[in-house]
C-alpha cells in the first residue's frame, strides 16, 4: 500500500523524447514503473524506448488507459503540458520541470481548481514507493520498503532522510516532493492528510524550509486532528540570513505572515509535531518516536 | 529581480499610470542638470537602491533649487544605504530627481502573488504612505483585497467594486478602477510578482499619481521579456560582485558571506540545512553554494575555484546527495579539477550519498586529493569547523 500510486498505476511521460526524460524513463522502467507511452507533439505514431508516442495526452489516455503522467517538458511549455493533462482528466500529474514562470503556475492552479487531477510539483523530484514504483528523478539506492511517509519541499534533503530512515530500519511507505516553487500543486498539508489515512504509514516526516505557508498549514491541520501517528518535522534555514523584503504587500497578502524557520518550528511544535534537532537527526528522532 | 524605482516607474508609465516627472542621475552634476531641465519649484531627490523605508534612512531628500539638488545628490551618491547587522548595504549609484508633489492624500495600491492561494491579488487602501504596515496590523479592515483571475493574458476582476469601497467620490472611484486595471495588466505583461504603489497620491484636483513604486519581476520569465532581461544585466553590473556573476555563468547559485567555511551542496534545501549544521557546530559559513542539477564537472570546478580563490576560506565542506541528473562522480570530478588547478591546500571534508557515491570516492582517490570522508552530516559539519580552527591557529 502507498499513497497516490500503486503497482497498477499506468504512467505516461510528456516530453518523453528529451534527454532527461529518456534517461529517467529508462531508470523508472527498470525500477518497475509501468510506463505505457509518451506524449510529444509532432512525434505521434513513432516509438521511443520501445513504447508508443502520441501527439496528444487525450489520445494517449484512450489508447493506453494511463491514469498518471510525468511532465518533463521544458519551462516555456510546461504549464501548457500540465493543463493539457488536466483537461484529459489524468488523476495524477508529476512535474519535475524547474524554472516555470510563476504566473504560468497561477494559470495551472486555476485549471486545477474543481478538476479531477492532482499535481505534484513543479520543480519536484517526484514520488517514490520503494520497491514498487517510481514517478520521478530521485536516487533509489538508499530507499527501502517500509512504514514512514515523507513529505518534503527539498529533493536533496529527502534523499538524505530516506538514507537515515533506511539506516534506522524503518524504510519508507511513500516519499513525495511537493517541489521548490512558490506556487505548486499538492502541498505538505495534503501529503500529511494522505499519510494519516494510509494504513501502510506508521510515522510521517515533514521536511520544510523558510518561506511560504506550507508548514503553518500542516501545523493548523494537526493541531485540530491530534493524530496518533508521530509526525517529525524538520525546517531548514534556522540560521539563514533574512531575505531582503520589497514592499509591504507580501505581509498583507498572506494571512499567517512570518515564514521564518523559527516561527514555523514554533507553530509545528505547538501543534504537537516532534521537531528534529537538525537535518542529520531526522531518522533517529522518528525511530525514538515510534519506539516510545 | 527587484527593479529600481525609476525603472519601475518607466515600465508602469506605459500602462497609463501617472508618475511625477523626473530624471535619473549618476553624479551630482547630472542631478543638477536634471533639476534645471525639469524646472520645478520643488524637488525630491531619491536614492536608487532596492531597500524598504528609504525615507527613514535618509535615502529621500527634498530641495527647492538645482543647487540644493546637487548637494543632496552629493550626500547620497557613493554612500551605503540599508545595511544592518544581518544584511549588507547597497552603495547608492544613482539618484532619481523628481518634481515634489505636495498636499496630497496618501493611498495604497499593489498587485502581488499570494503564493499559498496560487493567485495574483490586488490590495488597496484609502490610507497609505509610511507606517502602513503598523496601521494595517492595528486595523484589519484597512487593506482591502481582490482576487484576480487570468484568462489567457487578460485579467478578470471587479475593479469597480474595489474602487467604490475605497473612494469617497464617484470621480475618484472611476480613476481608481482604471488604475487598478492598469496595475493588474502591467503585472501580467511584465510577469511581475509585485507592483506596489505606496504612496499613491490623490491630488486636490483629483489626479492619481504613483509617488513611489516597488516592482519585482519573475527571473524565470525573463526569457520571454527581453527588455527586462536587459535590465537584469544592467542591474547585475551595478549590484553584483564579479564572483557572483561568474558563478551564475557556471550554473552555480552562489551567495557570499563573511565567514571562513566554504560550503558546496546540491539543492537549496540541503544548502539551508548544511548552513544550519555548520552554525550549530560553532562555524561561520563563507557562502551558500548550490550546484544545479545540470552543472557539468567543469562548471563545478569553476564554482569550487571561486571558494579556493577566497583567502578567507579556511576549510571546505562538500555535502552532496547524488540524485536526478546530478551524480556524485560528476561533482567528484569537478573537485579534482579545481584542486589541481589551484595550488592552495585547503582542508576538505566530504559527505556523499546517493547515485554513484561509491564510484565518486574512487574518482577522488584517483585524483590524488586529500580529504576527510564523513558519512554523517552533523559529524561532517563538526569536522569542517574543527579544521577551520586548526588552520587558523
Amino acid at each position: 500500500m502507498a499513497v497516490l500510486v500503486g503497482p497498477q498505476t499506468k504512467v505516461l511521460c510528456q516530453g518523453m523524447t528529451g534527454r532527461a526524460a529518456t534517461f529517467h524513463c529508462g531508470r523508472m522502467l527498470s525500477y518497475g514503473t509501468e510506463i505505457v507511452g509518451g506524449v510529444v507533439p509532432g512525434k505521434g505514431g513513432s516509438r521511443h524506448l520501445d513504447l508508443p508516442v502520441f501527439n496528444k495526452v487525450r489520445q494517449a489516455v484512450e489508447a493506453t488507459g494511463a491514469d498518471a503522467t510525468m511532465v518533463f517538458v521544458p519551462p516555456d511549455n510546461a504549464a501548457a503540458a500540465i493543463i493539457e493533462a488536466i483537461e484529459a482528466e489524468i488523476a495524477l500529474i508529476v512535474c519535475v520541470t524547474e524554472r516555470i514562470p510563476v504566473l504560468d503556475m497561477v494559470r495551472v492552479r486555476q485549471a486545477l481548481a474543481g478538476s479531477k487531477s492532482r499535481l505534484i510539483g513543479p520543480n519536484s523530484q517526484g514520488l517514490l514507493v520503494p520497491g514498487v514504483t517510481q514517478l520521478g528523478v530521485m536516487s533509489t539506492v538508499d530507499a527501502s520498503p517500509g512504514r514512514i511517509g515523507i513529505a518534503s519541499r527539498s529533493a536533496s534533503l529527502t534523499s538524505e532522510i530516506v538514507l537515515q530512515t533506511t539506516r534506522a530500519g524503518l524504510g519508507q511507505s511513500t516519499t513525495i516532493g511537493v517541489g521548490g516553487d512558490p506556487v505548486h500543486g499538492v502541498d505538505l498539508k495534503t501529503c500529511v492528510e494522505l499519510f494519516l489515512s494510509d494504513p501502510a504509514t506508521d510515522g510521517i516526516i515533514v521536511v520544510g524550509e523558510i518561506g511560504g505557508t506550507d508548514e503553518e498549514e500542516v501545523a493548523e491541520l494537526i493541531a485540530g486532528l491530534k493524530p496518533a501517528k508521530p509526525i517529525v518535522a524538520l525546517v531548514a534555514g534556522r540560521h539563514a540570513p533574512p531575505e531582503r523584503r520589497m514592499g509591504h504587500a507580501g505581509a498583507f497578502a498572506s494571512s499567517s505572515g512570518g515564514g521564518t524557520a523559527l516561527s514555523k518550528i514554533a507553530s509545528l511544535e505547538a501543534a504537537g509535531a516532534i521537531i528534529a534537532p537538525n537535518a542529520a537527526g531526522v531518522g533517529e528522532t522518528m525511530r525514538q518516536a515510534l519506539a516510545a | 529581480m527587484n527593479l529600481l524605482e525609476y525603472q519601475a516607474k518607466r515600465l508602469l508609465g506605459r500602462f497609463a499610470v501617472a508618475t511625477p516627472i523626473g530624471q535619473v542621475a549618476a553624479s551630482e552634476t547630472e542631478a543638477f542638470e536634471a533639476a534645471r531641465r525639469l524646472g520645478c519649484d520643488r524637488f525630491a531627490v531619491k536614492a536608487q537602491v532596492p531597500v524598504l523605508a528609504r525615507g527613514a534612512l535618509n535615502g529621500i531628500a527634498f530641495a527647492s533649487t538645482p543647487d540644493q539638488v546637487r548637494s543632496q545628490a552629493r550626500a547620497m551618491i557613493g554612500k551605503p544605504l540599508g545595511g544592518d547587522k544581518r544584511l549588507p548595504s547597497h552603495i547608492v549609484q544613482q539618484v532619481l530627481v523628481e518634481e515634489r508633489i505636495e498636499n496630497v492624500r496618501e493611498m495604497y495600491a499593489a498587485v502581488t502573488l499570494d503564493r499559498s492561494a496560487g493567485k495574483l491579488v490586488l490590495l488597496a487602501s484609502h490610507s497609505g504612505g509610511e507606517g502602513i504596515e503598523e496601521r494595517a496590523a492595528a486595523d484589519k479592515g484597512l487593506i482591502r483585497r481582490l482576487d484576480l483571475t487570468l484568462e489567457n493574458n487578460k485579467v478578470v476582476a471587479d475593479f469597480a467594486w474595489l474602487a467604490g469601497e475605497i473612494a469617497e467620490t464617484p470621480p475618484v472611484a472611476s480613476g481608481l478602477a482604471n488604475l487598478f486595471r492598469d496595475l493588474a495588466d502591467a503585472a501580467v505583461a511584465y510577469d511581475a510578482t509585485l507592483i506596489e504603489i505606496n504612496p499613491l497620491a490623490l491630488t486636490n484636483d483629483g489626479r492619481l499619481i504613483a509617488l513611489d513604486v516597488k516592482m519585482t519581476v519573475d527571473d524565470n520569465a525573463l526569457y520571454r521579456r527581453p527588455e527586462l532581461a536587459l535590465l537584469r544585466q544592467e542591474n547585475d553590473r551595478i549590484a553584483s560582485t564579479a564572483t557572483e556573476l561568474e558563478a551564475q555563468r557556471f550554473q552555480i547559485n552562489y551567495v557570499p558571506f563573511e565567514g571562513d567555511i566554504g560550503i558546496v551542496v546540491n539543492g537549496a534545501g540541503l544548502a539551508l540545512a548544511t548552513y544550519d549544521l555548520v552554525v550549530d557546530a560553532g562555524g561561520r559559513p563563507a557562502n551558500f553554494m548550490d550546484v544545479r542539477t545540470t552543472a557539468t564537472s567543469l562548471d563545478i570546478a569553476h564554482g569550487l575555484g571561486l571558494l579556493l580563490a577566497n583567502p578567507a576560506v579556511k576549510s571546505i565542506l562538500v555535502n552532496v546527495h547524488g540524485g536526478g541528473m546530478q551524480r556524485c562522480d560528476t561533482i567528484a570530478e569537478g573537485i579534482g579539477i579545481a584542486f589541481r588547478r589551484q595550488q592552495r591546500q585547503v582542508p576538505l571534508v566530504i559527505c556523499m550519498a546517493g547515485n554513484n557515491a561509491q564510484f565518486a570516492r574512487t574518482v577522488l582517490e584517483n585524483s590524488g586529493i586529500r580529504y576527510v570522508d564523513v558519512g554523517d552530516m552533523a559529524e561532517a559539519a563538526a569536522e569542517v569547523v574543527a579544521l577551520s580552527r586548526r588552520k587558523a591557529a
